[in-house]
């Protein structure tokens, strides 16, 4: 890599020096928007013991989901963990740990961890088990609870269009939490449909500055439905 | 009659103002959307980082870049926007949103409620709905009266987990259509053909009944 050009070219680079131990935090809403072939990697990769940071833990057989299999993950931060089979089966044996936690709250702590914001204070879970173990403080007669923001060792993420300099745009709702991660992970990774040429993406279009992307790879994604809804 | 689940949903669309920016939770509060007033504009979010939700998709539209809080396939009206969930609820947490509808387990008294988690069951997860509950001031709950066996989710003290603590004001369940004010239900509408005497047999937390409790009105399918 030389300069700016952050593009790597086989998913080993991409996820190279990830360790048992580490805290990954990804990109994606249930199976939109996830970067399904840097997680495919760490299944290849074998790494153990992770923690990781998502709002869902994919489904079986897909998304985070194939990290369950061979028990990849040792703890998961998120918001929603209601469609996973294998994920009830570990959690309720306790050979995983979950912290649950509000969307909201999880999306502000990977965007303050990004920003250097070591905690924050919201109503959001005040008089609710989210609230256990938390410093709560009044603030014009209500109250809010502090939380802790996130960073992680690795941050994955999956987004449409990306240049070299490694700034990216996302599509559509596949948006949600990807730019949130890429600004939290000590070495951020951006999967993409597509490298345009310099100078191609509109300056003020941008929603990931390049600034916080480390690598950048091209890949070809299958995106599953979940729930496939049509009108007649 | 108990109302039907879409009943329920025209009930609650009549809360609906011009201009309103809503959301709507997964099951009854969803097909609220189906019931907007004729002639009103309403601009329905969508927490993973949608504001202005449309229609569901044809077979040739549906995208999977482009889906719903519930994980459904769906469209961007005109006048939509699309953002980062640390924006959408921004939004939420930010009290930006006129009204929030969404489903429960339990509801008592003092404005607690709980909807995200049974103890010995699995835990899914609360997803959006502990920061909807604390951003949104103008929040209806759906749900209804009573369990299949017949016990109350109307409750002096939420039993369960809760959500979220002293922020509900409305409920409409099948039978009734109540407010929550200093410590107590107030009944303000029952269903078509629902005795007050039913309402009461069916709501364990304190009820306070007025000598007038209009029935709620539904033009003929």
């Amino acid at each position: 890599m030389a300069g700016f050009d952050k593009r790597v070219y086989s998913y080993e680079e991409a996820m190279a020096g990830l360790e048992d131990g580490m805290t990954v935090i990804s990109g994606g809403f249930g199976l939109c928007g996830i970067p399904e072939n840097l997680i495919a990697e760490i299944q290849h990769r074998g790494t153990r013991d992770l923690t990781v940071v998502s709002n869902n833990c994919g489904v079986d057989g897909f998304g985070l989901g194939v990290l369950l299999v061979d028990r990849q993950i040792r703890k998961v931060v998120a918001s929603y963990v209601g469609e996973n089979a294998l994920f009830e089966k570990q959690l309720l044996s306790g050979e995983i740990e979950v912290v649950l936690t509000p969307q909201g709250t999880l999306a502000e702590k990977m965007r303050a961890g990004g920003a250097g914001i070591p905690a924050f204070f919201t109503a959001t879970g005040v008089g609710t088990p989210v609230a256990d173990g938390k410093e709560v403080r009044e603030f014009k007669g209500r109250k809010y609870l502090m939380e802790e923001s996130i960073t992680g060792d690795f941050a994955i993420v999956k987004g449409w269009k990306a240049d070299h300099f490694g700034n990216v745009v996302y599509r559509h709702t596949a948006q949600n939490f990807n730019p949130l991660a890429a600004t939290a992970g000590k070495i951020t990774v951006v999967e993409v449909e597509e490298i345009v040429e310099p100078g191609e993406l509109d300056p003020s279009q941008i929603h990931t500055p390049g600034i916080y992307v480390d690598r950048v790879i091209c890949g070809t994604f299958e995106k599953r439905i979940e729930q496939r809804t049509v009108r007649k | 009659m108990a109302l039907s689940r879409e009943q329920m949903a025209q009930r609650v669309a009549r809360e609906m103002q011009d201009g309103y920016y809503v959301n709507l939770g997964i099951g009854i509060p969803t097909l609220v959307a189906n019931y907007i007033p004729e002639g009103m504009e309403v601009m329905l979010q969508s927490e993973n980082g949608l504001l202005g939700m449309g229609a569901f998709p044809t077979d040739a539209e549906v995208d999977a870049d482009m889906i719903n809080a519930g994980k459904q396939t769906v469209t961007a009206r005109i006048g939509a926007s699309i953002f980062s969930s640390a924006e959408s609820f921004a939004m939420i947490r930010g009290g930006h949103i006129d009204l929030t509808v969404l489903g429960a387990f339990e509801v008592d008294v003092e404005g607690n409620i709980a909807s995200w988690m049974i103890p010995g069951k699995l835990v899914k997860g609360m997803g959006g709905a502990m920061d909807l509950v604390a951003g949104a001031d103008n929040i209806i709950v759906t749900m209804t009266h009573a369990s299949k066996d017949g016990e109350s989710k109307l409750l002096s003290r939420c039993s369960l987990p809760l959500t979220g603590a002293g922020c509900i004001k409305r409920v409409l369940t099948d039978l009734a259509y109540l407010e929550i004010k200093d410590g107590a239900f107030v009944l303000k509408e029952r269903a078509p053909g629902v005795s007050v005497e039913e309402i009461v047999a069916k709501t364990a937390g304190k009820l306070i009944v007025p000598d007038h409790v209009p029935e709620m009105q539904f033009a003929a399918q």
